[in-house]
Formats: C-alpha cells, structure tokens, sequence
C-alpha cells in the first residue's frame, strides 16, 4: 500500500490536511519532527512515524510541547530543518521557550524550523477556542494559514525555506476543518536530506540582550512584511471592482465561495483570501479596499483581521472611507466555527435578500419529526473502560469516608466524567496536569481550615506531559493530597499513541520504561498500586489513602485500554449474560443507571437488563458489581 | 468524465463511531479524484471512538475545488449507516429532493441504554425518512455483512448499495480498483463478496 513518502512526485492524490502537513515537510527536507499528540493535530506525526526509518529522519512523541519545540529548535541550531506540532492549547506549554527563541536567532548553521499549531474553533476536541494568530504578533514571527490541505503541503515547505533565510522559526496555523478535510493535492519532489548535525561552539545564542535582539527582529518582520505584500499565497477572485470585498483567511475562504454562489452574487462579491497572516500585508488590503465600497471580513472567532483591515484603512492615510462589516458591526459572530450559513446570513443582511435554505412547508415537517424522534448520541466510556471501574470506586470511597472530599481532574478520556454519562465525581478539570497541580493548592489550605480530602486525577501520559512538576511542590509545600494514576499504558485519547511510561518510542523502537512508580517513590510518596477492576481492593485504597495525611500519596490504578487490549489480544476475557429470574430491572437498575456501560442495559421488553452482545466486550466487570448477582461472567479458554 | 447531476454534489456519510464511515469517505473521495474530480472531504468526528454521531461531508465537483462544508439544506445524497443518523442529517441537510441509502440495524444511544431515552419506533422512523425524501432505500447491511461472517464489513455493504443507487458518476470497476490499492489482498475476497451483496440489495429494490 502507497504511503506519504511512496507517493510519486506530480501525482495528485486525496490527501487530509496533517497528512498534506506531513508531505510538507518531507518535501521541505525537514529532518527532525517532534510533537505530542493532541486533536486537531495528532495525525501529522502519526503519518511522519512509520516513514522515519526509511527517509531517514527522526520522528518522536516527546513529553510535551514545550519540550518538543526544544529538540526541534536544537535541530535548527545544529543547521537541519525540524517541525514541531500541537493542537492550540499545547501552543500554551511551548511558549515559554518560543517567546525566547524568537529573539535567539536560530543560529548561523542554516537551520530552519516550522511551529505547527492546529487550533479548533467551536472547540470540537478542546477546552478553549485559543486563536493562535495573536500569539504570532505577539511573538513577532511569520504565521501562514493554508486555505485546503495543498496550500497545507506547499506553504509547510515555504515556511521552512522562509525559516532558514530569516534564521526565526515560523508558525503554519491549523484549524479543524483543515486538519480534518481531505482534498486534491498535487504532489512536489522528495528530496534526500543529507544534512549532517554539527554545532559552532565558538557562538552562542540567547535573547540576551534583549531590545536590541527584539530590535533586529522588528526590523526583519517589517522587510519580511513587504514580501507578503505580493505573495501567491494571497489569492483574489472575483470582479476588478466589486461592489462588496470579502477579506479571509482559512476556512473563510471556502465558507464564503459556497455562500457567495448560494446567493447568486458572483458578479458583485470578490473574495480575498489571506494566507500570509503576519506580518499583515496592510498595502495589499489596502490597494484591494481602494476598489470597492464595502468589506466584510470573514474569520473564525476573534477578530484578528478585522483589527487589522481596520488599521491598514486609516494608516498611513485613510483609503476612502468603505463600510467596514464583520463582529464589530454583529454580522458575524466571535465563537464558533466558520460555516457557509454564517456568511450566507452576513451577505443577505447586507445586501437586503431572502434565503432560505429549503421551502418553508420541509423546514416545519423536518423539524417537527425530529423533535419527537431525534435523541441526543452523549459519549460515554467505552464497554470495558477501566476508567470507569476507577470512578466507580472512587464515587464509593467518596460515599464510604463521608467527608465532601473533592476531586481535581485534568485531560484525557476521564475527562467524560463530567459528560452527561461520567460519574459527575471531579469538580475542578482544566489543562493538562492541573488536576495534581490545583489538587497541591487545595492541600496546602489547612491553616484555612479546609478539610476536606483532595483527590487528583491524571492518566499515564498527563503525569509525564505536566504532573511530576505539581507532584514534587505537593512534596516539597507539605500538601495533604491524594494523586490518582489512571495507567491505562497509552495515550489513548488522541489515537494510542505510545509515551515514556510504555517503552516504545513513535517509530515502535523499544526504549526504557520510565517507571512512574518508582519516581513517585523516589520523591517520599507513599505508592499504592491496584487494578481498577478489583473494585473492593481499590475502594479500599482509596479510603485508606483519603485519611493517611503524611505526606503525599499516590494510587496507581493499572489496566491497560481496552480498546488497545482487544487489539492486541483480539479475544474477550469472558462470556456474560443476565440470569432474568435474578434480575430485579427497574427497581435495581445498578448496572445500567450508575454503572451505565453501554455493553449492558435495560430491556424494554423484559424490563430487565440485558447484555449488548454487539457492544459488549466481556471485561465481566458488571458481573462484579451486581448486588443481586444476577449477570453472570464465565471465563473463556 | 461523467456527468454528474448538481454541482457539487453533496454527499453525506453518517453513523457512529467506529463503523468506518470515514474509510467509506475516502474510499468513495479517492474513486471520484482519480477519475477527474475535484472532491473534499470534512471529517467531524470529535471523540469517536466513545459511541458519538460521526458524520463525514463529500463534495465532488467537475467545475473547481469546494470547501468540505455543506451549506445547511443543500444535501443531495445521505448514505447512513444507522437510521437515527439518517434521521438527524435530514434535520440538518434535508430537502424535497434529498436521496437516502440507510442500513436499518439501530445503534441505540448511551440514554436509551441506560433509560433515560427512548428509541423512536423503528417502522416510524423509516416511514418519516421515506416521507422526507424523494428516495429512500432501506438495506439490511448489519445483517447482510454478519451472514458473510464480519460485523466490520457492514460499511463495504453500503459502499455496494450507494454504487447501485446511481447517484454518483462512480462505476463498480472504479470502486473495485480503490478497493484493491487500499485493503490488504488477504480482506479482498470478504470486501468483494460484501460490495456485491449490497450492490444486489438495491438492485433487486430498484
């Protein structure tokens, strides 16, 4: 089967938007790429990882983000070309080091290095709609937005070529529907990186000092600024004088073609679509907005062009003075994602015309039938979870100690917990590994009189990516706290990929295991370890650890993934079934109403439970818990 | 290239997660671009892998590259792999003159499960999505893809049903052909048998 790097140059093949991202940068000659993982930009990576070995790159999960930017920005300074990539809110970790690199250089070994950030309006997979254009200006470094998944291969490659001249990494921004899209792309040549690593230790490079370097910086992004003036990368369509001008970027782009056609005003409506975001192209928006009266602006979330079009129109001097529409003027909102009917309700309010969708007499029928037949699809943990075998006990150790503890939890799939069908057990979540860090702040407020027991979550890769730090100040400010491992052996989430904890690395070498266990108990924890699945043991566990306050304890509660389990063992554990003559159904309802796996339910027809044999995967784990012992689980040879 | 009849034509696969209906996109996508088209895909699928509605949007053009988005009520084919996601794309993307290939095995949701909802009666459901559309075929898939042994190869028995309903400019060779560059050989004979059985369901319906 073909692959991203067997593909032959000039064929045009379907290719997602990672996927064209990953086509890039080989084509760009990176050598280098580091990520973690994290939806929308998970697959870039993924699709980089098994052709490492045969282009002869490195190709690596790394820790986190933060980190991940450094072995990159260490490839540049060693005079290769790296990409590091993120979702929008890993950007966050990664800053610290990018807000320092910026001023550095990247060396005068020729190196050049692209930041890939796939933000996600509407926050499909995220906690936040960050928008990471404004962290490019605040950075002062280049930021390009593809507009369709070739612009996403070529503008990777661009952006490293433009890294090396200008010796400054370079942002490539992502958002869903580009990272998730698939489209046409015409494919360029591979070339054979044969780059040799090597470091000039007669220099050195820092920010410091820091306003000349930021000095310098200004003075390269203002001559980078001209060159963006003329780019390709910003394409116009429509008329030589339009009677509307729309200025995009990104998804806008194809929103406001689909909207444009759909109110049949082709003749009246230009489209310019930016994809050299920063330094803004303010001449280029200028001369365009010279020729028309009208300009909606059309962006996902912030208005980041909007401010800028805004600024261009009256500076140096003022170009006429157009209608200026888009979240100023309320025609476009600041949330969400883009979509076609956004702007198919922008230019009807502007131009005074009646669209609908679909005739009025369908609209009442559709709507009237779903709202008596269309039920919510609410997520919930898989049959099997061991995640919710650990809520489970945690939700009874809570009931059994009885003194409010509170929980603290941070990102991964147990984070369904406080979904419709979660536990509702953690009360605090936010970014990754602030669930052992806000769990330390909790603990350390005894003076306050607080009492209640403190519970933190995190999964296997969370702790690495972000805990270890919170786990060593609950250590070092004496916190009174429980952290709770949920080691599932994956970072299952974002698409099983592997971490430090696993012992293989993202080209499946094996490496060394880095044993949490023994590094928790390296900083004074006490340890304890339970299998999720043994619900007295770990009930128990939990009460204990909830009322020993000598120092910091940890619970790590082991079972592999199910999903991942299945796929390597590709058998069930056990056959289970209801005994109807034991089953109470409604008046218990324990399996399917708390334990609420979707491998068990109720049965209309019998008003009993009953298994789901195509969902159920026989972890037997509600035959363990029913008080009647109704299901029954039977061990499969 | 064959004509197709609007353009873009818009293609709606939907199901649930984990029944493969973003492979049929690409299968489907990656047929339509070798043979001249301009097509994209949008992939929502959010956290699929935890039982939620999945959809994918195809967009196939002879003119020039669409976005992945479908403009709300503009959907001109809905192949579901689950009739309460049939149902849930025409409230979205319906019209008049909608066409809709649905298998008919419903994946109950995790609050039917746990009784906090209730499935729609199966016999309404199909009569209100037969009501809501200019044409509907039911296929058995779930059922037809079990006989052949392989629960998993219910989203290839739709790729045969949607090649029959003539809806696409997509002949059976093209899509045999995708099949054969994407599949390992070992899952061709299951996959072959699999597109003929639904691409003969709907032949036998038309």
């Amino acid at each position: 089967m073909p692959n991203i790097a067997t593909h032959s140059p000039g064929s045009v093949v379907l290719l997602q938007g990672n996927e064209a991202i990953a086509r890039g940068a080989l084509e760009g000659g990176a050598q280098v790429c580091t990520a973690y993982p994290g939806t929308p930009s998970s697959e870039i990576i993924a699709t980089l990882a098994p052709v490492a070995k045969d282009r002869g790159i490195h190709v690596e999960w790394s820790i986190n983000e933060k980190v991940a930017t450094e072995v990159a920005g260490a490839a540049a300074f060693a005079g290769l070309r790296s990409l590091s990539a993120m979702k929008n809110a890993g950007l966050n970790v990664a800053m610290d080091f990018l807000m320092h690199l910026n001023l550095s250089t990247l060396g005068d070994r020729g190196g050049g290095m692209v930041v890939v950030v796939c933000d996600d309006p509407q926050a499909h997979a995220s906690g936040d709609e960050e928008d990471t254009r404004w962290t490019a200006q605040m950075a002062n470094v280049p930021l390009l937005e593809p507009g369709n998944p070739q612009e996403a291969k070529d503008m990777t490659k661009w952006a490293l070529d433009l890294s090396e001249e200008l010796s400054c990494y370079c942002f490539l921004r992502g958002y869903t529907r580009l990272s998730h899209s698939r489209g046409p792309v015409k494919l360029g040549e591979l070339p054979s990186p044969t780059r040799k690593a090597n470091f000039d230790t007669s220099k050195g490079y820092s920010p410091y000092i820091a306003p000349p370097k930021h000095a310098a910086l200004i003075e390269k992004m203002a001559r980078l600024r001209e060159r963006f003036e003329s780019s390709p990368f910003n394409p116009y369509s429509g008329p030589e004088h339009p009677e509307l001008l729309i200025i995009c970027s990104g998804s806008g782009g194809f929103c406001s073609l689909d909207a444009v056609e759909a109110l049949g005003l082709t003749k009246s409506v230009g489209i310019l679509r930016l994809g050299t975001l920063w330094p803004f192209p303010q001449d280029l928006v200028r001369s365009y907005v010279a020729r028309t009266g009208k300009v909606l602006v059309v962006e996902e979330v912030d208005p980041f062009l909007e401010v800028h079009v805004k600024e261009a129109i009256v500076s140096p001097s003022p170009v006429g003075s157009p209608e200026i529409y888009g979240k100023g003027s309320g025609h476009i909102g600041y949330y969400g994602e883009m979509t076609p009917d956004v702007v198919i309700k922008a230019l009807s309010k502007i131009f005074n015309l009646e669209y609908q969708a679909r005739d009025r007499r369908y609209e009442d029928e559709v709507q009237n039938a779903a709202s008596q037949m269309v039920i919510d699809r609410g997520m919930a943990w898989c049959p099997g979870c061991p995640h919710r075998a650990s809520f489970f006990a945690l939700r009874n150790a809570i009931r059994k100690d009885g003194r409010k503890a509170l929980v603290t939890g941070d990102i991964g799939c147990y984070a369904l917990d406080i979904f419709p069908y979660g536990t509702h057990q953690t009360n605090v979540l936010h970014c990754m590994g602030s669930g052992a860090g806000t769990a330390c702040g909790f603990g350390e407020l005894g003076q306050f009189d607080f009492k209640q027991p403190v519970v933190a979550i995190c999964g296997d890769s969370t702790f690495f990516h972000a805990s270890v730090p919170a786990l060593i100040n609950a250590v070092y400010n004496k916190s009174n706290m429980t952290l709770v491992i949920l080691d599932n052996d994956v970072t299952a989430m974002t698409g099983f990929q592997p971490h430090p904890g696993t012992g293989r690395t993202a080209t499946q070498e094996a490496t060394t295991i880095v044993d949490a266990e023994a590094l928790c108990r390296s900083l004074g924890c006490r340890v304890e370890i339970r299998d999720p699945f043994d619900t007295k043991a770990t009930t128990a566990a939990l009460v204990e650890l909830m009322k020993d306050e000598e120092g910091v304890r940890v619970l790590i509660l082991r079972r592999k993934c199910e999903l991942l389990r299945m796929r390597q063992e590709r058998k069930q554990l056990f056959k289970v079934w209801v005994t109807p003559e034991k089953c109470t159904g409604e008046k218990c309802g324990y399996c399917y109403q708390v334990l609420q796996c979707p491998g068990i339910s109720w049965d209309k027809e019998t008003g009993k439970a009953r298994v789901q044999e195509t969902l159920c995967v026989g972890c037997g784990f509600c035959a363990d818990i029913c008080p009647l012992k109704a299901i029954v689980k039977e061990e499969i040879a | 290239m064959m004509a197709i009849s609007a353009d873009p034509l818009n293609l709606i696969i939907c199901g649930v997660g984990g029944q493969g209906n973003i492979l049929m996109s690409s299968l489907v996508a990656s047929a339509l671009t070798r043979k001249g088209y301009y097509v994209a895909i949008g992939e929502t699928f959010g956290a699929a892998q935890r039982g939620g509605a999945v959809f994918s949007s195809v967009r196939i053009s002879a003119r020039h590259p669409y976005g992945p988005l479908i403009p709300e009520g503009r959907a001109h084919l809905i192949l579901g792999l689950e009739p309460l996601e049939t149902m849930r794309m025409l409230q979205k993307y319906g019209n008049p003159e909608v066409v809709c290939i649905t298998n008919t095995q419903p994946v109950p949701p995790v609050g039917v499960l746990s009784k906090k909802d209730e499935y729609p009666d199966h016999d309404e459901l199909k009569e209100t999505i037969k009501k809501l559309t200019r044409r509907a075929w039911f296929v058995d898939a779930t059922d037809i893809a079990l006989k052949l042994g392989a629960a998993i190869a219910t989203n290839i028995v739709m790729v045969g049903a949607l090649l029959a309903a003539s809806q696409l400019p997509l002949e059976r060779k093209d899509m045999e052909s995708e099949m054969w560059n994407t599949f390992p050989r070992e899952r061709m004979e299951l996959n072959l048998k699999a597109l003929d059985r639904g691409f003969n369901t709907i032949h036998s319906q038309n």
